[in-house]
């Protein structure tokens, strides 16, 4: 049986940047299991521009931003499994277990003294959200699209109407209308779009795609394949309202709806989940409930910015250093509270002994809220605050406290709410 | 009387809301909080520029096709034009992220360049 | 010259087949679509029912026990998946309680084994997660759950192995009767087969080649029922097969663990307006909803995966019609809706004295049947030595390509290349489940799109969902 210090599962942006941080840190047998043919994740289809402003001070697209991590990953002795896919975990406290399978070596254990969960998240599907009619080809939620598109050179179809305008939705209405596509509508049941406004201007408003609000997809037409959709107008509860029903004959629905953290081997292993963001309940360091698991990535919560999670992959990868080391201490000092206006926030818990100068709180907010402030409390003391013209759902927001403020606190719980300036 | 555009900047994810006064012979930008905004306002007017992302065939690959962009920004209105061009390009393995796949396409001055490998 | 025709690979078609194929007889099943059992069968329940709920004295009561009986024998030589979960029939005051005992009755003419009458206790002793006020039940240790498309591959599978011919997109479209035998047309329209006997089991479709051959006693009305599927953390929560009362005109909203673990929900039944109608829709959906809660209050509708209807080839005689009919050699097998599934082994059996009947056919068995049909080699259920050794012969089964249900590529491939010619996403993703989990095929797709490519030499722009014009791609990127 194998055994490594550290295994990490996913070799997509999280994975990678856990891997060098745990190598820059002294960790000497670091393996990452990767179940594509080679490592990137979801960059390597994102073939748009927009990756790296933070990082690495450029504006990269998906596979460039991958290749200069990738790069840096070469130049270490970390090891790396393509072509492999983990089924389970098995936790034992001192002993974790990792099974993984492929072509080459059959159904492996690989024994780990600590494990980083990077496997980023799936799309919700038609299915979830109930959207009636017949059930013809030509369905497609968006990434599954992009992949047939700038991986495998297949046209998903001619004539689209796309369900959400998430950044998702809207780089693959002008993927497709670059490609020759007809992209009838993007359809949004929100009263605003999800997406940063440059994608509004670059995807839709150049090409003249009609953007309605407020409006969703209620029925699909089509035996064998996609006939056509049936749109309507929906009202302040996002029900739809029948008598605006219309028909937009088409042959082709994308659906970008959301996207799921895929934790179905974490849940498995018993680490707790945090039922708002779909990923497990973690620390400072990205610590699960699971001694000697961490976490990072899309598979912990859903990001918008990839800079956002090469920076969480290397806290992640610090983390699992530290506790290799013996030097992370365990329980919990604090914990986080959303509170008004806020739907999720990470690290869920703290430890103030495991943080040297500050830590950032990564949060997003229920809707809209404009001329409004994050403000952080210990009991009445404000410790933090962020103050913006506008808060987005879409758009994560963090929050920087320092350490010694919570260090001059006794008081456990850290509420994190909006407040009008 | 005022000629006024308004405009929301793509520069970068701040997306600030731009208002430029067209009317006398020098156009005039507020709203930006950079340099780069008032350039792009300027640009917008007189002549859109956009990079272009894209995809073209690739024989001896590791997939059929690899990602590929313009070096810089192009005029929008050859856009359609360049990826027509792009259709017919078809190149051959092993290409590095960075190599120049067309050069000045479609007459821009711009090259196309791999960006996987 | 055929001996039988069967016309319809559905269920009870395949059965049917594999029946006689026991015996020395040259034999074609014809399939109008591109795979067997992918019509009324494939929308089946799959409850393997106890035999109860029949109306003693009728067709369908003489086939459900019997049929029942015979699952777990088929199931040890094909291979399709069947488990023995019992069922409830819960009631919840003295109305149920009247029906719940005519259908003790029933059930004991009909010679249902072990039927008992049960009370709230018990129920909520095997099934925790039940309306707390159910006080009385119906249950059924014999009835059970099965996977209704694999039973009918597996069937066809095992029929072909001994000679059957399958004929798939195969549309018949005239039937001349010609002295003795039978001349038959298809969609294919250069050829003709000629046959002694024609075996009538077209599903929704009976009426209509009943007709071709002057035949005009039965009218199939197609009677839909749409479900609502889950994830299998919410089939946990579920043993059996639990039933409310029935009523006139269906079984009644059953919640149910499938045999592949996830929960079940479903059908209603409205009148359809067309034999290929199958959209669903939010009102049906939510009444569906809302009767499934009386039975199990708990379920979470966030861990929906998919909702989809079915057509119950449902005969204005509202019972199974199983005969030589006027036309001689011509033999009806109509009106097969609940508890058809069930009843098909049994269907067969009786087809198969029927045809011994007809005086130009001689039922000599074969000394070479093979019963067995070799099983998937499902690796999400193998045990670590054995699943290595299968790497060991070929390595596609150590690459998973379906990552929610665990489905590697050689299970995939060994779907390719069985001896019914599929090669559409939906008969793969009914052979092996790739596609039938939570992320619905958003990530599996594209790979199985290669495999299929790869496997079959078909152009990716060719590849369908469920054959004739249900693409996935429209060509090549520019």
């Amino acid at each position: 049986m194998k055994s490594y210090d550290i295994v990490v599962i996913g070799g997509g942006p999280a994975g990678m940047a856990a891997a060098l941080a745990a190598h820059k840190n002294q960790v000497k047998n670091i393996l990452i299991i990767e179940r594509d043919l080679e490592l990137g994740g979801i960059l390597n289809q994102c073939i748009h521009n927009g990756f790296g402003l933070h990082h690495f001070k450029k504006e990269l697209t998906g596979p460039e931003y991958s290749n200069l991590v990738t790069l840096e990953l070469q130049k270490t002795n970390i090891e790396i499994m393509t072509d492999s896919m983990v089924l389970k975990l098995d936790h034992d406290n001192d002993n974790k277990t990792v099974y993984a399978i492929n072509g080459k070596l059959g159904l492996m254990k690989i024994k780990a003294k600590a494990i980083i969960l990077a496997m980023g998240c799936r799309e919700r599907t038609r299915g979830a959200i109930r959207i009636h009619g017949a059930r013809p080809a030509g369905v497609y939620t968006a990434g599954t699209a992009q992949r047939l598109i700038n991986i495998d050179g297949y046209m998903p179809g001619k004539k689209v109407v796309i369900l959400g305008s998430g950044d998702i939705g809207l780089i693959m209405a002008r993927r497709m209308t670059l490609e020759g596509a007809k992209v009838e509508a993007v359809l949004e049941i929100m009263p605003y779009s999800n997406g940063l406004t440059r994608n509004i201007v670059q995807c839709l408003n150049d090409f003249s795609i009609p953007l309605m609000l407020s409006h969703t997809v209620t029925k699909i037409h089509g035996k064998e394949r996609v006939e056509g959709v049936s749109i309507t107008k929906v009202d302040m509860n996002l029900c739809p309202i029948k008598t605006t029903e219309q028909f937009i004959p088409c042959d082709t629905v994308l659906l970008s709806v959301g996207l799921i953290p895929e934790n179905e081997i974490s849940r498995a292993c018993g680490i707790m989940i945090d039922r708002k963001t779909a990923g497990p309940i973690v620390g400072e360091l990205r610590q699960t409930s699971k001694e000697g698991i961490f976490s990072c990535g899309n598979v912990l919560h859903v990001h918008d910015l990839v800079d956002f999670v090469s920076e969480e992959g290397y806290l992640a990868g610090f983390g699992a250093a530290q506790y290799i080391h013996n030097n992370l201490n365990p329980d919990f000092t604090h914990t986080t509270i959303p509170g008004d206006g806020i739907n999720t926030v990470v690290p869920q818990k703290i430890n103030a002994k495991n943080i040297t100068d500050n830590i950032k709180l990564f949060m997003r907010v229920k809707k809209v809220y404009t001329n409004c402030a994050i403000n952080a409390y210990i009991g009445d003391k404000l410790i933090a605050h962020k103050k913006e013209n506008k808060f987005l759902p879409a758009e994560m927001v963090s929050l920087t406290i320092k350490k010694e403020d919570l260090f001059n606190n006794t008081n456990a719980e850290i509420l994190i709410k909006i407040e009008q300036i | 009387m005022k000629t006024l555009i308004n405009m929301t900047c793509i520069c970068c994810p701040l997306g600030c809301d731009l208002e430029i006064d067209k009317s006398g012979t020098e156009f005039i930008v507020t709203g930006n909080k950079c340099l780069r905004g008032k350039k792009y306002a300027i640009e917008e007017i007189t002549l859109p520029k956009r990079i272009v992302t894209s995809t073209v065939k690739i024989t001896g690959g590791r997939h059929p096709v690899i990602p590929v962009k313009t070096s810089a920004a192009i005029p929008k209105e050859k856009i359609f034009t360049i990826m027509d061009i792009l259709a017919n390009v078809e190149i051959t393995a092993p290409i590095n992220v960075g190599d120049v796949v067309v050069k000045n396409i479609a007459d821009t001055g711009v090259d196309i360049v791999a960006t996987g490998a | 010259m055929y001996d039988i025709t069967i016309i319809g690979a559905g269920v009870v078609g395949c059965a049917i087949a594999r029946e006689l194929a026991r015996y020395n007889l040259k034999i074609c099943l014809i399939e109008k679509n591109e795979d067997v059992g992918a019509e009324v069968t494939k929308a089946n329940s799959g409850i393997v029912h106890g035999g109860y709920a029949e109306k003693p004295g009728s067709v369908k009561a003489k086939f459900s026990s019997k049929g029942n009986s015979m699952y777990k024998q088929l199931n040890a030589e094909l291979n399709f998946g069947f488990a023995q979960t019992g069922s409830f029939v819960i009631g919840f005051d003295e109305k149920d309680a009247l029906k719940i005992n005519e259908l003790f009755v029933y059930g004991q003419k009909n010679g249902v084994p072990n039927l008992q009458i049960v009370d709230g206790d018990f129920v909520r002793d095997k099934e925790p997660n039940l309306n707390k006020d159910i006080n009385v039940a119906l249950y059924c240790p014999t009835a059970g759950i099965t996977s209704p498309y694999e039973f009918a591959i597996a069937l066809a599978e095992n029929a072909i192995q001994n000679g059957v011919e399958l004929k798939l997109n195969s549309k018949v479209t005239t039937i001349q009767k010609s002295h003795d035998h039978f001349i038959i047309t298809t969609n294919h329209g250069y050829s003709t087969l000629t046959t002694k006997i024609v075996i009538n089991s077209a599903g929704l479709y009976t009426d209509e080649i009943a007709k071709m051959v002057g035949l005009d006693e039965f009218t199939i009305k197609p009677r839909q029922g749409q479900y609502l599927l889950f994830d299998k953390d919410q089939g946990d929560l579920i043993n059996s097969v639990i039933f409310q009362v029935p009523t006139a005109i269906s079984k009644g909203i059953l919640v149910t663990k499938t045999y592949h673990g996830n929960l079940l929900i479903g059908p209603d039944a409205t009148p359809a307006p067309e034999k290929d109608y199958l959209d669903t829709s939010s009102k049906n959906i939510s009444e569906i909803i809302e009767a499934a809660k009386k039975s199990f209050p708990n379920f979470d509708l966030q861990k929906v995966i998919s909702a989809f209807a079915g057509n119950r080839a449902a005969a204005t005689t509202e019972d199974f019609i199983i005969e030589e009919s006027k036309v001689s050699g011509f033999i009806n097998v109509a009106g097969i809706e609940s508890p058809g599934l069930t009843a098909a082994p049994a269907i067969a059996t009786y087809v198969s004295e029927i045809v011994a009947t007809i005086k130009q056919i001689k039922l000599s068995p074969k000394t070479n049947f093979n019963p067995y049909r070799k099983a998937y080699h499902a690796i999400a259920s193998m045990q670590q030595q054995a699943l290595n050794n299968l790497i060991k012969q070929d390595a596609k089964y150590g690459c998973v390509v379906c990552r929610c249900e665990t489905v590697s590529e050689g299970e995939i491939c060994d779907a390719l290349h069985r001896n019914i010619p599929i090669n559409s996403l939906d008969a793969i993703k009914r052979r092996t489940r790739a596609g039938m989990g939570r992320c619905q095929g958003g990530f599996c797709t594209p790979k199985i799109m290669e495999i299929i490519h790869n496997e079959l030499q078909i152009p990716k722009e060719e590849i369908t969902k469920k054959g004739g014009k249900s693409l996935f791609a429209f060509g090549r990127t520019k």
